[in-house]
This record gives C-alpha cells, sequence and structure tokens, in this order.
C-alpha cells in the first residue's frame, strides 16, 4: 500500500450481539498515519467494526468477537483491555464528556487515572491535547469551567482532547460529526487532517462527502461483510463493485 | 332529552371532580391534625434542659411543677449511636450489592437476582428486622441479643434496600455512553466505576443514603425487641441504647406527666430531624442534577 | 511502551508509567462489591433461617395446630395458636384497605387528570410527608388524640345508627380494631396514592384523546380510558398498601387493645401478628411462648414477602410493556 506501513491488521474478524452477528469475516489493513473511513447505510456494522478495534465491544452485554486484530503485530486479543484502550483512543457519536468534572478535569482524566504525573507535566499534557483538539483558544481563560457549559461542537472536540491526552497511537472515531451543526462539523473535518500527521485515525460516517474530503483510505460495509476497501479515490471513481457504485451514486442507503 | 342527558353527564363528571378533590382535604386532616399536636404539645417541652438533661424520675404528682422536668439527652445520644452504627454496616453492602449489580451483572441472573432481594427485602415489616436479630444473637451469642450491636443490625436490616434500591436507580441513569468513554480511555473499569460512575450518580447515592437513614431514625419497633429499657444513655456496646422513638413508646405507654410531656418534645424534635432530612436531600438532589445536566 | 515508531506526541512528557494490569484492581473491586451482593442475599436467606430456628420448639410442639389453635394462653394452658392473631391482621388490613383505597383513587385521580398543574407537585408532596411520619408518632398522637374522639363522638354514634350491622357491637372504648384500622388507612394512603398516580400519569395522551374526540366528559375519559389502562398498576399499589398494612407495628400496638381473642366487632379488643410480637415478645412467661411468638413472625414474613414479591411481579410486567399496553 503505497509503502505506508500497516498499523492494524483485522483478519476474519466477526462480531455478535447475542445471536445475531453484527459483522463477518472482515479483512482490512489500516495504514500508519493515514485516515480509513468506514462506511456503508446504517445498521450495516460499521459501527461495531471500529468498536471492536479498541475492545469496547466486548463490553456490551452477551457481546462476542471472533477473528484477530493485530495492532503493530500484536494479536489485540491477547493484550491487556485497558492497555490496548490506552492506545487505540475513540471519540464517540454523541459528545460524551464526563458531566460531573471540569474542562480540565476531563482532559486529564486517562493520565491522572492511569500514571504518575506532575502537576507540570499534566498542565502541559492538558494544553497540548487541548491545542491539537483546536480548542484551546476556546477555552484557555475556562479550563475549570464544567464540562457541560461547552458547545456541542466544543464539547465533541473536548472528547477529542480527552482521547488525545491518553496518547493513543490510534484514533476511532465513531460518526463524530453526526450531533453536530455544519460549522462545528467543517472545524472537526479540518482537525482530522491536521491529526494524520500524528495518528493513525478510523472514521465511520454515513456521509459520502464527508469520506471524500477527510480520507485517504475508504472501507464500505453492507449488511455486515467488507464490499470493498481501496485508496479513497479508487473507491469513489472507480468502485469495484455495484453495491459500492450504488451507494456512492446515492441509489440507497 | 338530549340536552339533558347532556347536562346530566356534565354535572356527573363535576361532581366527580368535587369528591376526588374531597379524598385530598379527607386525606390531608389526619396529616395536618398530627403536626398540629406535635407541634402545639412538643414546643413548649424545649429548652436547653431538653437537649442536655438526663430522662427525669417518673413522676405520679398531677401537679406539673411539683416534678423534675428532665431531658432526652440519652436518646439523643442513642439515635446518633444507632445510626452511626447502622450506617456503617448498611451503606457499604447496599452501594456494594449495587455497584456489583449495575457495573458486573448488566442484565444477567445475579443482577436480577440482587434488585430482587432488594425489593423482597423493602416488603419486610420492621418488627421482623428486630425478631431475627434477637434470634441471631440467641443462637450464637446470648448476652448480646439486647445490645447496641443487636440494635444496629436490626436497623441495618432494613436500611440496605434502601440504599441498594437508590443506588442502583442512580447508577442506572448514568448513560452508557460514560462507562465507554471511561473505557476508551483505557481506564480500568473499578477505576471508573468509583471515580467516574459513582462520582456521577452521588446525588442519588447520597439521597438513597440520606433517606435510609430518615428511616432508620424513626424506627421503634425492631429495637424494642432488642433493647431493654435503658434508661441511662451508652454505657458499653454490650448494653442496649434507647433511642429517640423507643424513648416516645416507653413515655408515651407510662403514666408519668413529665415523661409524656418529653415524649411531645421528643416527637415533635424526631419529625424536624426526619422531615429536614429529606427536604435537603431532595434539594441536594435537584440541584446536583440540574447543574450535572448543565443548565 | 506501547508508542509506535515516532507516533508520540509527547516526547518531552513522557515519563515512564508503571503499567500495572488492571487485572488486580479489578478483582478486587468485583470481590468487594461481590461482598456486598452476596451478603444482601444471605440477609434474605438468614431471615428465614433464623426465624425457624426461633420457632423450632413451637413448630415441634404444635405443628399445623399453630394454624387451628384459636387461643393464646399462657396461663393455665401454655397452648399457643396463630388464629387470634390472623383474625386481627386480616380485619384491620382489611378495613384499612376499605377505607384507604377510595380516598387513595380518589386522591390519584385528583393529581393526574383535574387538579391545576401548579398544584400538583406540592400536593403529592404532602401526601408523601404522611410516609415520612414515624409509625410511633402515629401510635402516639392516636393514643392520646384520636382513641378519645373514637370513643366519645365516632363509636357511640356508629353504635346507634350501624349497630344492627353486628360490625358496631360491643362497647365503645376507642381502643379497638376500628381506631387501628383507621390509623392504618391512613398510614398506607401515600403508598397506594403514589403508585396509582404514577400509574395514571403513565396512560399516553392518545389515550385521553380518543375519549375526548368521542365526546366523552371529564370523569368518562377518567372512568372509561384512565383507569382501564392504568388498572394493572393500581391494583399493584393496593396489594403493596396491604404489605404495609399486615406489617405495621407501633401504631397499631398503641391502639388496638392488646388481647389475644379473635375480636368479635370492630370495636372489639385484638392484636395483629406484629402486635402481637410488640406487646408479648419481651414479655413472654415461657421459651414456647417466645417461640411461638417467632413462628407467628415466619408467618408473618412469608405472607408480607409474597404480597410484596406479587406486588413487584405485576409492576415489573406493567414496566416491561407485557401489562396493560397490549391487552
Amino acid at each position: 500500500m503505497d509503502g505506508s506501513s500497516i498499523k492494524m491488521r483485522v483478519q476474519d474478524l466477526s462480531a455478535y450481539y447475542g445471536k445475531s452477528r453484527a459483522i463477518e469475516h472482515i479483512q482490512l489493513d489500516i495504514p500508519e498515519r493515514k485516515v480509513v473511513a468506514v462506511m456503508g447505510p446504517s445498521g450495516c456494522g460499521k459501527s461495531t467494526l471500529v468498536r471492536c478495534l479498541n475492545r469496547i465491544h466486548e463490553t456490551a452485554p452477551k457481546a462476542r468477537v471472533e477473528g484477530t486484530v493485530l495492532l503493530d503485530g500484536e494479536d489485540l486479543y491477547a493484550l491487556d483491555a485497558t492497555l490496548v484502550r490506552r492506545r487505540v483512543g475513540m471519540v464517540f457519536q454523541k459528545p460524551n464528556p464526563f458531566a460531573t468534572m471540569s474542562i480540565y478535569n476531563n482532559v486529564s482524566a486517562a493520565p491522572r487515572f492511569g500514571g504518575h504525573y506532575s502537576r507540570d507535566e499534566m498542565d502541559r499534557i492538558v494544553v497540548r491535547s487541548l491545542k491539537q483538539a483546536a480548542l484551546w483558544d476556546e477555552v484557555r481563560e475556562r479550563v475549570d469551567a464544567p464540562a457541560t457549559s461547552l458547545s456541542g461542537g466544543q464539547q465533541q472536540r473536548l472528547c477529542i482532547a480527552r482521547a488525545l491526552a491518553a496518547q493513543p497511537e490510534v484514533l476511532l472515531m465513531d460518526e463524530p460529526c453526526s450531533a453536530l451543526d455544519p460549522l462545528a462539523t467543517a472545524k472537526i473535518e479540518q482537525l482530522i487532517s491536521e491529526l494524520k500527521q500524528e495518528y493513525t485515525v478510523v472514521i465511520v460516517t454515513h456521509n459520502m462527502q464527508q469520506a471524500a474530503r477527510v480520507s485517504d483510505y475508504s472501507a464500505f460495509l453492507y449488511l455486515g461483510k467488507l464490499i470493498e476497501f481501496g485508496p479513497t479515490e479508487e473507491v469513489f471513481e472507480r468502485p469495484k463493485d455495484h453495491l459500492t457504485e450504488a451507494y456512492i451514486t446515492g441509489r440507497f442507503g | 332529552m338530549k340536552f339533558d342527558r347532556h347536562q346530566r353527564r356534565k354535572i356527573f363528571s363535576h361532581g366527580m371532580t368535587v369528591l376526588s378533590g374531597l379524598a385530598i382535604v379527607v386525606i390531608l386532616i389526619p396529616l395536618i391534625a398530627i403536626l398540629y399536636e406535635v407541634i402545639v404539645q412538643g414546643l413548649p417541652a424545649f429548652s436547653v434542659g431538653f437537649f442536655t438533661k438526663q430522662f427525669p424520675v417518673p413522676c405520679g404528682s398531677s401537679n406539673p411543677s411539683a416534678c423534675p422536668q428532665g431531658g432526652i439527652a440519652p436518646a439523643i445520644q442513642g439515635t446518633f449511636i444507632l445510626i452511626g452504627m447502622s450506617s456503617l454496616i448498611a451503606l457499604p453492602i447496599g452501594i456494594g450489592a449495587a455497584m456489583f449489580a449495575v457495573e458486573y451483572g448488566g442484565q444477567s441472573v445475579w443482577a436480577r437476582a440482587i434488585s430482587t432481594m432488594a425489593d423482597v427485602l423493602s416488603g419486610l415489616p420492621s418488627i421482623l428486622a428486630g425478631v431475627f436479630a434477637y434470634s441471631l444473637f440467641l443462637q450464637y451469642n446470648r448476652t448480646l441479643t439486647f445490645s447496641t450491636f443487636s440494635e444496629a443490625i436490626a436497623l441495618a436490616v432494613l436500611m440496605v434496600p434502601v440504599v441498594t434500591r437508590a443506588t442502583e436507580e442512580a447508577l442506572r441513569t448514568v448513560p452508557q455512553s460514560v462507562r465507554e468513554a471511561a473505557l476508551a480511555l483505557g481506564i480500568p473499569r473499578w477505576k471508573s466505576a468509583l471515580r467516574i460512575t459513582l462520582i456521577t450518580a452521588l446525588p442519588g447515592v447520597v439521597t438513597g443514603a440520606l433517606l435510609s437513614i430518615a428511616r432508620a431514625a424513626g424506627e421503634s419497633a425492631p429495637i424494642l425487641l432488642t433493647s431493654l429499657f435503658s434508661l441511662h444513655g451508652f454505657t458499653g456496646f454490650n448494653y442496649s441504647v434507647t433511642p429517640m422513638p423507643l424513648w416516645i413508646y416507653y413515655a408515651a405507654t407510662s403514666p408519668y406527666h413529665n415523661w409524656q410531656v418529653l415524649a411531645w418534645g421528643t416527637a415533635l424534635f424526631l419529625v424536624l430531624i426526619i422531615l429536614s432530612i429529606s427536604v435537603v436531600s431532595r434539594i441536594v438532589l435537584n440541584r446536583l442534577t440540574r447543574r450535572a445536566a448543565g443548565g | 511502551m506501547p508508542m509506535g515508531s515516532g507516533a508520540n506526541p509527547f516526547p518531552s512528557s513522557s515519563p515512564s508509567r508503571p503499567r500495572r494490569p488492571a487485572r488486580w484492581g479489578n478483582r478486587i473491586f468485583a470481590f468487594l462489591t461481590g461482598a456486598g451482593a452476596v451478603i444482601l442475599v444471605g440477609i434474605v436467606l438468614a431471615l428465614f433461617v433464623f426465624l425457624y430456628l426461633g420457632a423450632k420448639q413451637s413448630i415441634d410442639t404444635f405443628g399445623f395446630r399453630f394454624f387451628t389453635i384459636s387461643i393464646w394462653n399462657p396461663f393455665p394452658y401454655n397452648v399457643y395458636g396463630i388464629v387470634p392473631f390472623l383474625a386481627g391482621t386480616l380485619i384491620t388490613s382489611s378495613v384499612a384497605l376499605f377505607v384507604a383505597v377510595p380516598l387513595s383513587l380518589g386522591a390519584a385521580i385528583f393529581l393526574t387528570q383535574q387538579a391545576p398543574r401548579w398544584m400538583r407537585g406540592p400536593v403529592a408532596q404532602l401526601i408523601e410527608l404522611l410516609a415520612a411520619i414515624p409509625s410511633i408518632i402515629y401510635g402516639f398522637w392516636a393514643l392520646i388524640v384520636l382513641v378519645p374522639i373514637m370513643r366519645y363522638d365516632i363509636e357511640p354514634k356508629l353504635y346507634t345508627y350501624l349497630g344492627w350491622t353486628g360490625l358496631f357491637s360491643g362497647t365503645p372504648i376507642g381502643l379497638d380494631v376500628l381506631t387501628a384500622s383507621l390509623v392504618l388507612a391512613v398510614m398506607v394512603i401515600p403508598t397506594i396514592t403514589a403508585i396509582s398516580r404514577d400509574a395514571m400519569a403513565a396512560v399516553p395522551i392518545s389515550q385521553k384523546e380518543a375519549a375526548l374526540s368521542l365526546g366523552a366528559t371529564n370523569w368518562e375519559v377518567t372512568r372509561r380510558s384512565v383507569i382501564p389502562y392504568a388498572r394493572t398498576g393500581i391494583f399493584a399499589g393496593i396489594v403493596l398498601g396491604l404489605g404495609r398494612a399486615l406489617g405495621e407495628t407501633m401504631a397499631v400496638t398503641l391502639v388496638i387493645g392488646n388481647s389475644n381473642h379473635v375480636p368479635k366487632s370492630l370495636f372489639s379488643q385484638g392484636q395483629t401478628i406484629a402486635s402481637g410480637i410488640a406487646n408479648q415478645f419481651l414479655e413472654a412467661s415461657s421459651p414456647l411462648e417466645l417461640s411461638a411468638l417467632i413462628e407467628a413472625g415466619l408467618v408473618l414474613l412469608v405472607i408480607a414477602l409474597a404480597i410484596n414479591v406479587g406486588a413487584r411481579v405485576i409492576l415489573g410486567r406493567l414496566q416491561t410493556g407485557r401489562g396493560v399496553g397490549q391487552e
């Protein structure tokens, strides 16, 4: 894949909720420091797929996973789950800041609960993370205000900052803009293109324009199966599968 | 004819409205009557001595001024000791069980069993908590059948379901997204359960704890079976104490005028404590939940 | 260090941190909270076990006759049967429900259907205040205030006008089954009102609109639409009220008259299981009487818990939507 190394490798991955299978036999290579978009109509399993990449899926009742996911060649499911989640961060569909905490405490949540930092180091992490999430200028005067005092778009960037403060290598974003207005969406998209300088980003979206705008690679899922995966340009301009073509030309979904 | 019938239906409807409104009035009469009586009879008993002095010697004289007045210090002390001990027992059990049910149980059989058991226990007639504590020590250590231990265990049995259910409800109102956010940051489950979920649910948990304390503070039936008429306040954990509700029972059923006066005072003080606990906890809950909602 | 090659965004601020697996923390936490859960379940089991152990002597002595012997007699027979207590319990609870149910339903209807909105919250909270007043204070108040009123004003009138029914015969002295029942009624009203109110408030607006669009009056909406829809919840509320009435102790103990005989009328003195235990536990004449009291407690335990579980099952079915919505 144009010379970049593989960060995560998904091999024959299936995931279940109880008896119902959400995704089946997914094969996918996620290149390092690229943006991979996962798209498809609702219910196609795209959220489930990324939720398997940081082992959040298995925390749901009766959820089960089969197959392997490799992170830098190591089997994700053989590692400690909490450590995996440190390395593979996640931003959720709806902004979910910790309501009882201030902005500062939200961002510092992961390092505070997971390591021993001095106040100085913590400050530095918080400031860096907020800067990376392009939120610093808006909140520098009030980092001790409650997180819930922020607007929806700011809250989502706060959640991004919070994920970044855990110092992840991969950042999963599950439809991060679906609850946001166009202006806030534009900010997050801009942010994504900056984040790929340092992180591998996997973004779930049902918005094809967004996938086309922000991603380097695109995956198309339909009914739990991976239909097509390749460089975004190719997927959009010369789709190999007629389902993909039907989807991107807006004939369903 | 048709007009008449319509008219009649209307009048009947209004009549039923009046009747149901009347039901409210009838219900509130005893409430007002009780509060009125407790205040009017209880207020005169309040003085500094009421809170600081020992129970008075029973006085048979019909002339009140000839009788020693005394106070209810031993009963206040008894209530605080028992509440403290039973909280120490009941709060960890209740909060622990609820956290286990919600954080580990999910929808499992265990979670269901815990909720069901808490529900079942909440329907326990309070006197049976006393019978239980008594029988428990009867089997193991007869000298403790009447002791602060026995009393506190009886009260704790009544507190546990209240705490469990309130905590469980509060924990379940914490959105799953908050737990996921914490897990996704690689925060271990136990840390996120204690420092994020529990803190988020804290207003509800505190309210539950306060309500259980209010309940225990007003109970007399289980204490009646696990204490022996002790009028000297706290003399060691192996001996029983007389909390306020039990003192009211003793005094109310006694023929002594000076005791009855103190009983009314105790009733007023107890009502004030219990009502302020429930009012305060409600205010705390409202304020904190509103702040958490960001409004 | 888990950092990928060169992907560390914090080169200057990444001290070596101990990566202790969370497994031990999780285990300890699961153990401690699990202990709470086990103790909770254990308490329920222990209730049955220790009451059984305490009741064993009586069970061995009387066997099933405990339920048929209609006397509770320390002297001279030393024979104990639960019949007088059971009769007192059932009579007081029935009369209490007879009084409390119409009042509670009226209140619930008023609070959900008719009262102006600003009034609903405060009035509902006032009614809930009734539940916060300790049992002993009800009893004390009833003993000092209600008993004389019953004795001199209400009961003589009931005797004059309704004495022929047989319910109100005998000497009205105020300390009797009727007074105990009325106090119980007041004490169960908040329970029944609160749960019926919730059930009625949960009736979807569409149900009411359907009736209104047919030209129903306010009362007809309530009667034909709200009450049928909420009936499962109302029933559960009444059952929970019954559970509370059966086990209520101190208030009853103070006014029921403390007599171990089956009541002949509502003016008779009597005893409920709970008041029997409260009155006689510490003054039991023999180990056998104490054991019989504990057995009575065991019976109360079974009845009260069964009723409570029944009500929860009904309510639970209501919540999962299998109850009313789809009928």
